[in-house]
């Protein structure tokens, strides 16, 4: 009993669709409490992982045991335990709110209207209970999908791009929601592709062509997983027009030269600036700029900055 | 600066709802004009009258609507307006059984590109958007972020002026994204001679930092216009940004601090909105009271205000000041 408790215990998960290899030999384990952001590019791997883990899905290869069942002999178990949420919110759309709610209750076998009415609460839908899904706005779909997922009371929820297609507010609004959860002693394993999510989130997992690159908090990440330095690349009026002779626009026409630079690792838009990534040894202002003037860059003001995930996820994932 | 579209007096209702109230707007050749604000703000009505899919509603009482295209009138000339107009929806349909050559030939016939010109063309704007490589791969297999960029090269593939942008890059990972903005800025600054303007809506507000002007929508209207520079300086001096532990404990706290108008979550970190002038005197308070509630602060400092920021003290102020939205 004092071992802390694994909800998720992933082995060496394997998944082939045909020829192609969706996922490589995946191990990691989640805590009771946690909340895990899974990361990648389209078609990495995260959503294959997650139906694997849900029972939907067999590996080829490998073993996991989620909240102790195993997810091959025990899926059908594990399914009634586990809360899920898909990109595509499956809801009725010519059902109201509440009705949407007591359907998703009636196939979990719960026949207590108070935990629906509880739901309404938790998601904060009270006041559209007798709207049809169909009237209601993404947002609010979206709370309503959450609310189907968790009417069985799963200690552990499984979030698909849960926030995909909503406004900022509403995404906040949701990941509030989310802690909500988890603090009444929820587990929850989410993917997006918003890196302030990310940061949210206890733990990230950066997945890239099937294979799990790295899992840690998002503060680790940033110190240990980032093959080199961060800069903000910013170009000075006078900079402007010295390549304004040029077709390409002066934000691009900097950008290619700083792919181009041997002291820059990887360079992208970042906000309306520049970021780059430089060595470890290129680590002061003067360094960083007389290297770029080597390479004919000019008319730039550069500045160390704090890496976000978003730089550890571009490193990682290209 | 010529206007490549010049909307007036825009609006559209369904049934009883006002999607879109007296939206005027103008976007000139070489900008990169972000449209945001909340779902249900509007958005994708307004891109649909600006593309001539919606007509806009007859308001009895109001000044005409008008959208002009490049000199031509939408609202008279639909089909020559059209012309100059590339449009991306945000869900639009590739034939998944058709090769990536085979898909943009369907759009660029009904485009009405001759037979002599089609092929030169799909090849010069596959080759922009980075698909050259892969004309006879068929749609359902390429990958999200191709399949978003073959839609991209649909909606350029008869050299339009305009190019209309419905949310392209939600849902799509951030490699996706930074590759989809390149293409975008490159698309405005290569074109400058001949001269190309975007509209784009997008909830990423980093994006809209990217765009020379943004207009900020909420309930049928634009609320707010401006350069991102001018939005960032209507905070100047007004944001905090705290860092510590316990995050949850900082959050508390600082929501009943006084002079806090706003508080958001940003990554690791807190943002703080304060009343103007307030900024100091915020900062003394809470390393006053944070320790004493046993709490630790590693950081606390006035930052440069983002986008973000500035939407989310609109979309608070607008919500006090109109309670019908």
């Amino acid at each position: 009993m004092d071992q802390p408790d694994i909800v998720i215990e992933a082995d060496g998960l394997t998944r082939y669709f045909g020829e192609f290899l969706a996922v490589d030999h995946v191990s990691f384990s989640i805590q009771a409490g946690e909340v895990v952001g899974y990361l990648g590019p389209n078609g990495s791997g995260k959503t294959t992982t997650i139906r694997m883990l849900l029972g939907l899905l067999r590996p080829n290869e490998g073993k996991a045991q989620v909240l102790g069942y195993d997810i091959v002999r025990q899926s059908e178990l594990l399914r009634t335990r586990v809360g899920y949420m898909s990109q595509r919110f499956a809801l009725y759309h010519d059902l109201t709110v509440g009705e949407n709610l007591a359907f998703y209750a009636g196939v979990y076998g719960i026949r207590d209207r108070a935990r629906v009415e509880e739901v309404l609460d938790l998601v904060e839908l009270r006041a559209a209970e007798g709207q049809r899904v169909s009237e209601l706005s993404t947002g609010w779909r979206q709370r309503l999908a959450l609310g189907t997922a968790i009417v069985h009371k799963p200690r552990l929820l499984f979030l698909d791009e849960p926030t995909s297609g909503v406004d900022p507010r509403a995404r906040r609004a949701f990941w509030d929601l989310i802690y909500s959860l988890v603090e009444r002693g929820v587990t929850a394993m989410v993917t997006t592709h918003y890196m302030d999510e990310a940061e949210y989130c206890g733990r990230v997992g950066i997945m890239r062509n099937g294979r799990l690159l790295a899992m840690d908090t998002p503060s680790n990440l940033k110190a240990h997983a980032l093959p080199g330095l961060a800069w903000d690349v910013m170009l000075e009026q006078s900079g402007i027009e010295t390549v304004s002779s040029t077709e390409e626009s002066p934000i691009l026409h900097v950008l290619n030269a700083l792919q181009h630079c041997p002291c820059v690792l990887r360079a992208g838009l970042v906000s309306d600036n520049l970021r780059a990534i430089t060595p470890f040894d290129i680590h002061d202002v003067e360094t960083f700029q007389s290297s770029l003037r080597e390479a004919g860059i000019q008319g730039v003001r550069v500045e160390r900055v704090e890496p976000t995930l978003e730089d550890v996820f571009l490193a990682l994932a290209i | 600066m010529t206007a490549l579209i010049e909307a007036a007096h825009l609006y559209r209702t369904f049934d009883h709802l006002t999607a879109v109230e007296d939206v005027s707007l103008s976007v000139a050749v070489g900008e990169i004009y972000g449209l945001v604000g909340p779902d249900g703000a509007g958005k994708t009505t307004t891109l649909r009258l600006l593309c001539g899919a919606y007509r806009p509603s007859p308001v009895p009482g109001a000044i005409p609507p008008s959208i002009m295209v490049n000199g031509y009138d939408l609202l008279r000339h639909t089909d020559k307006a059209r012309e100059q107009i590339g449009y991306l929806p945000q869900r639009f349909s590739l034939y998944d059984d058709l090769t990536v050559m085979e898909n943009l030939r369907f759009f660029a016939e009904m485009r009405g590109l001759s037979v002599a010109d089609w092929r030169p063309r799909s090849m010069e704007i596959l080759a922009f958007v980075g698909l050259d490589e892969f004309v006879d791969r068929r749609a359902g297999y390429l990958s999200g972020g191709m399949k978003q960029k073959l839609g991209l090269a649909a909606a350029l593939v008869h050299r339009p002026r305009l190019l209309l942008l419905d949310e392209p890059t939600t849902g799509v990972d951030p490699v996706t994204r930074q590759d989809f903005w390149q293409l975008i800025i490159r698309l405005v600054g290569q074109d400058g001679s001949k001269g190309t303007a975007v509209l784009v809506s997008t909830p990423y507000m980093d994006e809209a930092a990217r765009c020379t002007r943004v207009g900020f929508m909420m309930s049928g209207h634009i609320v707010q216009e401006g350069s991102p520079s001018e939005f960032r300086k209507r905070l100047e001096g007004r944001v905090l940004e705290l860092a510590g532990e316990p995050l949850a404990l900082l959050r508390r706290l600082v929501e009943k601090e006084q002079g806090v108008s706003g508080v958001q979550m940003f990554g690791d970190r807190l943002h703080l909105r304060v009343e103007e002038g307030q900024a100091q005197a915020v900062m003394e308070q809470l390393e006053q009271h944070i320790p004493e509630a046993a709490g630790r602060i590693s950081r606390l400092r006035l930052v440069q205000p983002q986008l973000e920021d500035v939407f989310m003290d609109l979309l608070e102020r607008q919500s006090w000041t109109n309670p019908t939205s």
